[in-house]
Formats: C-alpha cells, structure tokens, sequence
C-alpha cells in the first residue's frame, strides 16, 4: 500500500503544476518507517494534494506531536518548516503558530495516541477555538513508537498482536469534532488513496478547524486477525457515504453526474466541492444527523467513511479574535510600540 | 489610657485596615494611600488577603515614611477595624500606645478593648444608614466616609483627598458629589467628636518627587506591550492573573488599529498551563513576540514544554509571579520560591535565563527588555517577580522609553541572505558565541526550511543520533549561556559608608526591606556592602563580590535558599562562604528581620573568619 518517496532523478518531463513544481518538489525526507505502513500512505496522499493545489510549500506549516504518526511531516513537504513538538501538544503549538502568522497553511499530524489519550483536552480545545487549520490523525489504534500498546481509540473487544483483549470503551475522534465545533469532519482510510487525496484537499481549502481522522493501520502491531484496524477488516468494513472532487476557481467543470446525485458546496475560499452521494439518506450539511448517523452505523459494525460534515467555514479564531489582516510576526516597531510620548501621560495618570 | 503614652509620630507610621472581602474597602484605602502620597509623603501600601471573593477578611496595610522605606515594617501604629469577625486579633495586633479607629454604632464591652491604646469610635453605619436608603451605597461610602474621618484625625489635606476623587471620577459629576459629600460627613463628625489630630500626623513634604504609583503585574503588561508581545496564551492563575489583564487594556488603548478597530495582538486564554506556553512556543517559533503569565503551579505543568522550547531555541517569555504553595491557602502570600523550579526547568541538561525585577519600574524595564533576551537568545526567559511587587500598588520611578531604541530580533536569516547564498545551518555556531540563526516559516521558497525538533540533530538540522553531534550542540548550547551573562542586567553594588570584610547579597522584592536594613545596621555600627541580583545567569562580577568578602548573607524569601544554591553550583562556591538569611511565612521580609539575622550572626561571630589564603574562588 506504501507508495514511498523514490530516489530523487532529474526527469525533465515529469508533469509540472501551475507554480511548475513537479511532485518531487513536495516530498520530504525518506521515510524511516516500516514498510507498509499506513502512515506513508497519507503522506504520499498530502503530497499529492498540496501539488494538484499548487500550494507553495514554503506557505506550508507543518506541527505534529510525537510517535511514528507525527515523525510524518519530515517525510513530505521538505521546503515547509516543520515542528516535531511534544507528545500531545500539537494542538496548542499549532494555535499559536497559527496566531502568530494567519497567511500561512497550517497542516497539524497527529496520532490516535497523541490526539486521544495523551493529547485529547488540546484535540477537543483547538476544535472549540476554530482554528484555521487541517488536523489530520493517523489512526491505528495502537501506539506505534512505543510498541503497539492500546490507544484510546481501539475498539471495545479487538485483540492486541499477543491476544490481550481491549476493555475499554473507544474515543471517536469524529464524534468529538463535531460535537465540539469543527467545520470540516472527515474520515477516511489510508488504503483509499482516491478518497484520500480530495479529502485533504478539500481540508486545505477549508477555513477553520478541518479535521480527518484517517485509518492508518501499523503493519507491525495491530494488522492481525482480531484487530478492527488491519488492512483487511477496515477494508471489510468501510462504508463511505459519498466521494469529493475539488473543483477549485480556475478549473472548468467537466464531470457531469446524474441528477440529484450530486451536492455541489461552495467554500469560503470560493472552492467547490462535488460531493457524489453513494449513501442515499447522507446529508453532509447536517451536524445532528450525521452524528446520528455515524452511531448508528458504527453500533452494525461498519466503518463510516467519507466527508461527513462541512459547514460555512466564515470565521476562524483570527476573525473571533478580531486581529487585524497583516500577520501579527510582520507588524514593525511602529506598529507595536506606543512611545515616550504615550508613557509620559501615563505616567502622569499615576501620581 | 494608663500609663503608657500614646505614640506620637509624624510621617512614620504603620496603619493598618481590617476589612471584610468584597466590601468594596480596596478602592476606599487606596484613595487614603494617594492622598498622602499627593501630599508629598511616600506611602507602601499591602494588601493581605485570603484566597476567596467575597466575605473573608482581608487586610490593607499603609505604611507611611517620611524617610521612603517602602519595605514592610511590621508592627501597627493605628488599626482601622472595620470587620467584626476579626475584632480581637486586630485589637491584639495594635502596638502599645497605638490607635483603635472602629465603627461605634452599636455599643460594645469595655472586655472587646484595651487600656494601653487610645480608641477612637465614629457610628459609620448609623452615619450611612441616615444618610442613604440603598444598601450597597451605605456599604460603598460607609468605606469613604472612614477615610474622611482619617483625613481629620491624622491632620492630612482635604482638597488634596478630594481632588482625587475629582480626578478619579472625572466626567462622572454625580459620582464625584456623592463620594466628596461621605468624605465630608466623615471628616466632619471627626472634626467635632474626636480630639484631632491624634498623635500620628502627615505633614506635607517633597518626598514622592516624580515617582508613580502602580502594581508590578500592570507594569509587566505594559512592558510587554512595550516589548513588541503580540501573543499572550495564558490560563488564570493567582496573583499572576492581572499581569494579562493589564497587558489586554493596555494592548486595547495602544494596540487597536485606529482605521479598523482591529488589534495588534491576539490573547487567548487557554484550557491550561500546558496549552498557553504550548500556544507562545508556537508562536515563539513563527516569529512573533509571545508570553505567558503564571505561578508556581502553572511553571511545573510546563516543565516539558521548557525543555523543548530550550533544545528546539525558541523565543518565550515568562512571567513568574511567585506564591507560596500548591494548592489553596498560600496562593495569596508572596514569595520566592521557584528559582529553581525556573532555573533549571524541565528534563536534559537544561538551564534558563531568569530576571528579577525589584519593583514596579523593573517590571515595566526588565518586562520590554525580556522580548529582546528571548529573541536574541532564542531561548525561554523568564521574568520573576512575586505577590508581593505584582499585588501591591507601590512607589517606583516614572517608566521612560527611548524612541530611538529598536527591537532586537536576533539573528534573522531573511530572504536576501539565503538568496545572497548564506550558509544556514540552524544549530550552526557561526559567530562563535553559541547563537545559531534562524529562520521564520515562510522565509524562502526552497532555501530557508527546516524541521524543528526538541531531540537530536546536527548543526543542519537532520536528524542525528550521533553522539559527537548532540555533544556539538551540547557545547554550543553551553557557549550560549555563558553569551548570555553579559546580556542579562548587571548586578547593581552598593558599599557600605566604611570598608568592611561583610557583604549580603538579595534580589527582587526583598530590596526595599534590604536597603532600610543597611541603614538600621549602620546605625549599629555595622558595615555591610550589598549586591542586588539581577539576572541568572551569573555574571562573574557576582562571584568576585563573593570572593571579596569573608561573610557573604544570601537574604531570600524562600526555606531552601534558592540562590545561594545556584550560586554555590554555578560558582563552584564553598558552601560555607555563604550564610543563609531566610524569610519564608508568607509575609514579605521586614528590614527588622534583616537587620537583626545579620546583626545577630556577626555579634555572636557565628561565622567563623575565613582565612584568606585557605579560600578558594573560582577564576
Ligand atoms: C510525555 C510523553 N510520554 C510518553 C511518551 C512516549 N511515547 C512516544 S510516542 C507514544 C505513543 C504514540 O502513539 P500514536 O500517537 O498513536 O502514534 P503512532 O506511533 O501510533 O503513530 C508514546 C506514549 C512521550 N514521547 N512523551
Ligand atoms: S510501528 Fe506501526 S505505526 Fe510505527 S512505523 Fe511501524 S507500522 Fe507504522
Ligand atoms: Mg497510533
């Protein structure tokens, strides 16, 4: 399933974007990771994304926390600053990143351990605050770095690789951002590249909190017999209930559907999704019943797949916090210090 | 009144306030503090007050010097007892031949007084209950009519008390006739009941000069809205909680843009501790100016995230206004104790640059100054101040700016340098003084990236495991910290009138109480040469004054002797050259308790000499 960064050739034909970067240019360093694993994927998958947007990649900021999941970001974008922060703090690192310069692209990755065990009160908070960025969390259910120990998100009754049964309830990532603000809800799975690479796209040209929680199994310690997030049971289980195509301003619009079939959402940065609905009654608009839904279909076992929710994302943290356009790091000396003058009459209100 | 004779004192005395929290007596006690000030005679008012909102006591303490001691004298010349519930203590705590002032509306046993103080009632709430028919009102100006008895009583200035309000309420006509007529009802009934002036007096005097009146936390919000913050990430924390307060009214009044209404700086209270240095971490490292303000229990949350932000260099500051005590119950008395807590914070071989501000204006300085540090040493700087500055309204020299001074950004690698071909390598040393530059996201479309991490890489920031690259960063980090003792304030020495073998070395707020000390020691014949501490790390003129001393007193208000641990550890110093003076029940350290440790441990040579030739100093 890993399509790995290859060795880098000059191939003076490879197909170039509108900046004239091919994809070489958005790959990063070689992946130390084991081979197979899910992670690499949605890696190769943001690669792709950020090249069919033509993004810059230097306009890209990349935070993650810590485990294999969040080692990713050193593996693609390699001109985007990076930042391999503490284990589940990305959330706030990213925030004030995000504060700080609100020109950027801000790309959080993270883990199911980083983000619901170790990381959730920073996971639900980011979301609440609506921050403008994509969350995506690469979730295997176990934690990969340190051994293939349960995470919060591993399913009630799935066995672990030495056959110790989980007796805990899971966290659902996407129940929780929905619940708790975020304006794009996605899941998908690391195998379905062609569900994938729409959905992140789709994310970067969201604005505000935009959350995926992608399947991502660990070939080395929960792709067994008994796990509910191998490669073959998730396979089994997906259910997506619709595709996304990103037709951003410039395309012309070609794919024709038939009638009623299609939901056409236009995005705050005048990008539109096409949304093809493969489950009938799925309406992505609907934050209540899509969480409906997704209970619903969980309690049969299946794994609720696709863009689940995506609401007008008019206004992010920056607009709540009413901070003027030009990035806060850019404002100069003269912008930022009031002078002798204004300290003399304050002084004199003191006395 | 028997036998003992009432004190007489004019311009030095203690008066103290009893009040019940919430009353709204603050706003009243400060009014009486400022009066005197316009007067001309210094005043340092403390607050002492509980951990609750409404209906504790709480206690202003005024301590009144002619002479400008602005450290806490103890003892209590004229106690204002305004609460009932704490009656007996507060009558206990007046100083032989002192002062009871008390609402005498309803009668009380001769039992509830004493005969060796002179008791002067005024029936407030008789007053207010005729004169106002809304409760809150007669509770407000009941507050402002005691100040209007004081004012007769200690023979102060009515128009300057009432300028004040006239000042305060300024385009609030209704406001400012209601609260100079309670003032005048008070000033009055004292006037033709009670024999004033009574024997502690103010007259008038040239004593404040310039000198303003403010709080440490507002003056360290201001410093950095001077400083070029723009991110503030913070989680409510007592007494660090008004440091952001000040910080977003400043930031409103200066920061909004005039076109638009729109700020130039964004504050965001966090879920907690973790998140809000998290939050200036991360802006920290995209090139904004951040900060977070907290205390004791907020700096060991963001243990972890120190460590990173000292191994990834990134800019964060700090402010520490220290307590005491984890949980509730000392959170609202001063102290300091987190030095090394701060000093030495998170896991790895870490260490970090400390300031120590002495006062309101050293908030405001060392406040601006802190953004400068952390960016041109890209590294965590924290500004330690405690209750007691940040609480207490207190005297200090009128804040000034140079408008000719720019922001230091430190070492910036801009567009230009990496078009231009520099050579960026971000844990570089290239300057040899341990700073490597950096550059901020979005700098360059292909030169300027790099991946940030809290573990091991080399100078170009891959990732490494080898040990000879960690051992380069290592040294180089250490190169850093020894760059910073020239950058941190210089420590500031006074000697003594005579020359003398003796030298006490403090910092931060123990410094008014330090320098009443010196004074009360001279007077005794006993010669001490001081040195303020001003900054971690330690630059060697604090080790030569070690090494020119025989006695050397650490004074701190702390059990541990913070310092004189890290002096000890950084110095390399015998541990017996340095003698500890420790203050540490809550209540800030009196130039009594000084004087008298030092007094105590020369006379009784409980030190013995230390022979020269023995003595081992490191270079
Ligand atoms: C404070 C802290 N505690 C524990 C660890 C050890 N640790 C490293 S990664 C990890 C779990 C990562 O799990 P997950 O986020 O699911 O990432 P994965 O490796 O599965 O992709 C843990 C517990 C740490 N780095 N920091
Ligand atoms: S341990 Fe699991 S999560 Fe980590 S790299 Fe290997 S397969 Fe991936
Ligand atoms: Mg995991």
């Amino acid at each position: 399933m890993t399509y790995l960064a290859k060795p880098r050739l000059l191939t003076a034909n490879a197909p170039r974007n509108a900046l004239g970067y091919t994809r070489r240019d958005y790959e990063g360093a070689i992946s130390t990771l084991c081979a197979g694993c899910g992670h690499d994927s949605i890696s190769a998958a943001v690669v792709q994304a950020c090249y069919d947007l033509d993004i810059e990649p230097h306009r890209v900021a990349k935070l993650s926390g810590i485990g294999c999941s969040s080692k990713t970001p050193d593996y693609f974008l390699g001109n985007s600053h990076g930042f391999n922060s503490v284990h589940g703090r990305m959330p706030s690192v990213l925030t004030g990143a995000a504060l700080a310069n609100r020109e950027l692209i801000y790309l959080g990755v993270s883990g199911d351990g980083d983000s619901a065990s170790i990381g959730i009160g920073q996971f639900a908070h980011a979301m609440r605050r609506g921050v403008n960025m994509t969350y995506i969390v690469e979730n295997n259910g176990v934690y990969g770095l340190t051994k293939g120990q349960f995470s919060a998100t591993a399913d009630k009754g799935s066995k672990s690789k030495r056959g110790v049964v989980n007796n805990d309830s899971p966290i659902d990532l996407v129940a929780l951002a929905l619940q708790l603000g975020a304006t794009f809800v996605a899941r998908s799975f690391s195998g379905d590249k062609e569900q994938l690479v729409p959905l992140i796209k789709a994310a970067l040209r969201h604005c505000g909190p935009a959350f995926i929680d992608v399947i991502s199994p660990c070939v080395t310690f929960n792709n067994h017999a008994g796990s509910t997030r191998s490669y073959d049971y998730v396979r089994e289980h997906n259910e997506a209930v619709n595709r996304v195509e990103v037709i951003l301003p410039r395309d012309k619009i070609e794919t024709t559907y038939p009638p009623g079939s299609l939901r056409r959402i236009v995005q705050h940065d005048g990008s539109i999704l096409h949304l093809r609905k493969l489950a009938e009654d799925y309406d992505p608009s609907d934050r209540i019943g899509a969480l409906n839904y997704l209970q619903g279909r969980q309690a049969l076992g299946e794994i609720v797949t696709g863009l689940l929710y995506v609401g007008d994302g008019t206004q992010d943290m920056h607009g709540h916090l009413n901070t003027v356009d030009k990035p806060l790091n850019q404002l100069g000396d003269a912008y930022l210090c009031p002078g002798a003058k204004a300290l003399e009459a304050l002084n004199a209100s003191l006395r | 009144m028997s036998a003992v004779q009432a004190i007489q004192s004019c311009n030095e005395f203690v008066i103290k306030f009893a009040n019940v929290n919430g009353s709204g007596s603050a706003s009243a006690n400060e009014l009486f503090s400022r009066a005197i000030m316009r007067m001309g005679v210094p005043v340092a008012p403390r607050n002492v007050f509980p951990s609750n909102i409404q209906g504790l006591p709480t206690w202003y303490e005024a301590r009144v010097s002619g002479q400008g001691w602005l450290g806490t004298r103890g003892g209590c010349d004229m106690m204002v007892a305004m609460n009932p519930q704490t009656w007996d203590r507060d009558v206990a705590a007046i100083d032989p031949g002192g002062y009871l002032f008390y609402d005498s509306s309803k009668a009380m046993p001769r039992s509830k007084f004493r005969d060796d103080i002179t008791v002067l009632g005024v029936p407030l709430t008789a007053m207010c209950n005729q004169e106002y028919t809304d409760a809150r009102q007669r509770q407000l100006f009941k507050n402002v009519m005691y100040v209007g008895a004081l004012v007769a009583l200690l023979d102060m200035e009515f128009d300057a008390t009432a300028t004040l309000i006239t000042d305060r309420y300024r385009g609030k006509d209704k406001l400012i006739d209601a609260n100079i007529n309670a003032l005048r009802i008070g000033y009055d009934y004292a006037r033709q009941h009670l024999p004033c002036p009574i024997g502690l007096r103010v007259e008038r005097s040239d004593k404040v000069g310039d000198r303003i009146f403010i709080d440490g936390n507002s003056a360290c919000g201001l410093g950095a809205v001077y400083g070029g913050a723009t991110v503030a990430g913070w989680y409510p924390i007592t007494p660090s909680t008004s440091v952001i307060e000040a910080f977003s009214s400043y930031c409103r009044k200066y920061r909004t843009d005039p076109d638009n209404g729109r700020g130039r700086y964004a504050i965001v209270q966090a879920e907690d501790e973790l998140a809000s240095i998290g939050m200036v971490i991360g802006a920290g490292w995209n090139g904004a100016r951040a900060f977070t303000a907290t205390s004791g229990p907020g700096i060991s949350l963001m243990q972890e995230f120190f460590g990173l932000a000292y191994f990834a260099e990134i800019p964060a500051v700090i402010f520490d206004v220290q307590r005491g005590s984890p949980s509730t119950g000392m959170p609202t008395r001063t102290q300091q104790s987190d030095l090394l807590a701060c000093a030495y914070a998170s896991h790895g071989d870490t260490r970090h640059v400390l300031l120590f501000p002495e006062d309101a204006y050293e908030c405001f300085t060392m406040g601006a100054q802190a953004f400068d540090l952390a960016e041109r040493l890209q590294t965590p700087v924290f500004v330690m101040l405690d209750l007691d500055i940040g609480m207490n309204e207190g005297l200090c020299a009128p804040f000034d700016w140079d408008d000719e001074r720019r922001y230091d950004r430190g070492k910036l690698m801009s567009y230009e340098d990496l078009e231009a071909g520099k050579n960026f390598g971000r844990y570089l040393d290239v300057d040899g003084d341990g700073i490597a530059y950096r550059t901020i996201p979005g700098t360059h479309p292909t030169k300027g990236a790099y991946f940030t991490r809290g573990t091991t890489r080399n100078a170009y920031a891959k990732y490494s495991e080898t040990g000879a690259d960690y051992v380069y960063n290592m040294e180089r980090l250490r190169r850093k910290f020894d760059t910073a003792k020239s950058l941190v304030p210089a420590p500031v020495l006074h000697n003594a009138a005579q020359p003398t073998r003796i030298g006490a070395i403090y910092y931060g707020s123990t410094s008014p109480a330090m320098a009443e000390a010196m004074a009360l020691l001279e007077a005794q014949g006993v010669h001490v040469n001081t040195l303020r501490v001003r900054g971690f790390p330690f630059c060697d003129d604090i080790m030569q004054f070690i090494a020119d001393h025989d006695y050397v007193f650490v004074v701190e208000q702390n059990e541990s002797a913070q310092l004189r641990s890290m002096l000890i550890n950084e110095g390399e110093i015998d541990p017996k050259r340095l003698v500890r003076v420790l203050h540490y029940d809550g209540s800030p350290i009196t130039a009594r308790f000084i004087s008298k440790k030092i007094a105590d441990a020369v006379s009784e040579h409980k030190i013995s000499p230390i022979d020269q030739a023995k003595r081992k100093v490191a270079p």
